[in-house]
């Protein structure tokens, strides 16, 4: 394993390419793909990969929430993934869905979760093996487990509760200050309101990534989240970004690599706190704070 | 109000099969789509980038100054973008070659009738409709600036 790891609060949340290499087809490991692009993955992946998508999968059709204990049990075991399974996720953009993938996982307190660091492009940049072959594992059982919404997940009660309390916005800093709402003539980006939640450091997902889309070493991060910013371990944070993914990757760094115990994803993020009557709101570049 | 004959053939083609093939097709139809020529292959800060899609997508329109205004429509997506590139093979095969006034014509939300909501999600599904109207927004550009006297 890349010697970086060990430096991480959570080593074992991570494995990098040359492990998997060598663990494709072990028994009770399953490789997940996770892409925005919902046909990337039958273009070619890892060997064995299955396919999870973010919103056909892992969203509930209709009630914008996640699926429930018996449909994620039914995705789990047609994807030969048992509770005692070791899941390794990876795709596109950085990992972001990987880490959204796996923060859903997460919610439903599956044990054993990991990323492949630097996700899909860095398998393909070392020239490793991709294939369109889908394989069809035999299905297992999956327990019907109840997701628990209140340990890593926050609602929009649950930020208004901790106004005050630090917040990491990862969105682009045009996002942020409210600029990005305006753009003449075409359709807006889901939120008809601009700015970012009153308090909330801007702190863009990419730094926390290199530029091969692994995660930066740990002192790196430190400097960023620790250091500039200011946030302690023990700190209760929320993340939020649009609608919940770019923000699972800083839920992902801040939990597994920092060791934060206390972090939540604001899923609801800007396209429910920017559409929402009266809650409060900063426009520009500065934290601003509640009144 | 009826699409165009190779538009309303897609639509034919994706309604009469499942969710799954649906995929496919689009999949299939993402490798089709034409490179960009090579006066637009150097030049893509000519074109057009359509926003809305969740991979960079860039759109250029060119119309016909005579006879029917015959639109011709150029795409650019990565191949880490098959969804994306997808959607613009659609639009592609669908209405490139025909008359200003018939691409004018087709309905804004005819998109809903390939069927792509379950497989794909509606969400993704807005670049498909942003880049209709910003295909029709050019060629409203291009046949004014056509009408206008030099």
């Amino acid at each position: 394993m890349d010697p970086k790891f060990a430096e991480y609060a959570h080593p074992e949340a991570l494995v990098d390419t040359d492990w998997l290499a060598e663990h494709l087809g072990d028994a009770n490991l399953v490789v997940v793909e996770s892409d925005e692009d919902v046909l990337l993955y039958d273009t070619g992946h890892i060997p064995g990969a299955v396919k999870v998508d973010w919103h056909t999968d892992l969203n509930d059709p209709v009630t914008r929430d996640y699926v429930d204990g018996e449909r994620f049990a039914q995705i789990c075991g047609e994807r030969g993934i048992a509770r005692d399974t070791t899941v390794v996720f990876y795709g596109d953009k950085n990992n972001w869905w990987a880490c959204y993938a796996l923060w859903v996982f997460s919610l439903f307190g599956h044990p054993d979760v990991r990323i492949l660091d630097g996700g899909r492009a860095k398998w393909i940049a070392e020239g490793r093996e991709l294939t369109t072959e889908v394989p069809e594992p035999a299905p297992v059982e999956y327990p019907v487990v109840e997701r628990d919404d209140s340990t890593i997940r926050a609602f929009k009660d649950d930020v208004l509760a901790h106004l005050g309390k630090p917040l990491v916005d990862v969105r682009s800093p045009g996002e942020y200050s409210g600029e990005l709402l305006h753009m003449p003539d075409y359709p807006q980006e889901g939120a008809v309101r601009g700015g970012h939640i009153p308090g909330a450091a801007s702190v863009p997902w990419a730094r926390a990534a290199a530029e091969d889309g692994t995660f930066k070493p740990r002192a790196e991060l430190e400097a960023i989240y620790l250091e500039e910013q200011g946030l302690e371990p023990d700190d209760e944070v929320i993340a939020y970004c649009r609608i919940g993914e770019r923000s699972s990757h800083t839920w992902f760094v801040l939990t597994h690599l920092l060791g934060f115990p206390k972090v939540r994803n604001y899923d609801g993020s800007w396209t429910e706190w920017g559409n929402s009557v009266r809650v409060p709101i900063v426009q520009g570049p500065e934290r601003g704070s509640v009144s | 109000m009826s699409l165009p004959e190779a538009l309303q053939e897609l639509v034919d083609d994706f309604s009469g099969v499942g969710p799954k093939d649906r995929l496919q097709l689009l999949l299939e139809l993402s490798q089709e789509l034409p490179e960009l020529p090579e006066r637009y292959a150097d030049a893509a800060e000519t074109m057009e980038q359509v926003h809305e899609c969740q991979s960079p997508l860039f759109l250029a329109v060119e119309v016909e100054p005579a006879g029917d205004q015959l639109v011709h429509l150029f795409f650019s997506a990565p191949p880490e973008a098959p969804t994306t590139r997808g959607f613009a093979a659609i639009m592609h095969i669908g209405l490139d070659g025909q008359p200003a006034q018939t691409v004018l014509e087709v309905p804004d939300a005819f998109y809903t009738a390939l069927g792509l909501g379950q497989a794909v999600s509606p969400l993704r599904l807005r670049g498909m409709a942003a880049m209709l109207a910003r295909i029709k927004n050019q060629v409203r550009r291009a046949v004014a600036g056509q009408q206008s006297p030099a």
